[in-house]
């Protein structure tokens, strides 16, 4: 699924134009952007956690050459996925 | 943050109850919860991804006990984050 058809499925859920439920999802998004670039923690009941992780340098290797790179510390984001997302996720395989 | 600052978000942009803002938020993460639970893959370009991953039965440890044990094949979620968003989220 990509953004287009979860705005079109939106839309069609809650009743409203494709307009209305773009913005909705952009908003949304933006929302969600905005705290990852603040640092923020995200935590989305049922969904899942997004939290801010930092990792120090390192010597690291070009995998294709093996050639040994720098790697500058940066910051990312870590996605814990939520106990019912889990589950759900889980039971599909077992089906 | 969590889910109510996301419904604040839409009530300021779109001016529909606090209710119904908050029915929204709770379509769009229910949405993509039942795409993966179908077992597909949901895209937000902008944003990132959200990719379901097969793994095979293994065996293991338990760390407590040393034990060795069978883990049992399964299915996980990973997100990776958009290229645009890491390079803004390391410029600040």
């Amino acid at each position: 699924m990509n953004k287009a058809e979860l705005i079109a499925e939106l839309a069609k859920r809650r009743g409203l134009s494709l307009k209305i439920a773009k913005i909705a999802v952009d908003t949304i998004i933006d929302r969600l952007k905005k705290a990852i670039i603040n640092g923020e923690r995200i935590e989305i009941r049922g969904f899942g956690s997004f939290s801010p992780r930092h990792y120090g340098p390192y010597i690291g290797r070009n995998p294709k050459t093996g050639e040994k790179v720098q790697v500058k510390p940066k910051r990312l984001t870590y996605f814990k996925v939520g106990k019912e997302l889990k589950e759900m996720i889980m039971g599909a395989k077992k089906d | 943050m969590t889910k109510s600052d996301i419904t604040s978000s839409l009530y300021e942009r779109l001016g529909y109850s606090k209710r119904e803002c908050g029915v929204i938020a709770d379509s769009f993460f229910e949405i993509i919860k039942e795409t993966l639970s179908k077992g597909e893959n949901v895209k937000i370009s902008g944003f990132g991804n959200f990719v379901l991953r097969d793994k095979k039965e293994r065996k293991g440890r338990n760390p407590k006990t040393g034990e060795e044990m069978i883990i049992s094949k399964r299915r996980v979620l990973n997100f990776k984050l958009s290229q645009v968003l890491r390079k803004a989220m390391n410029e600040k």
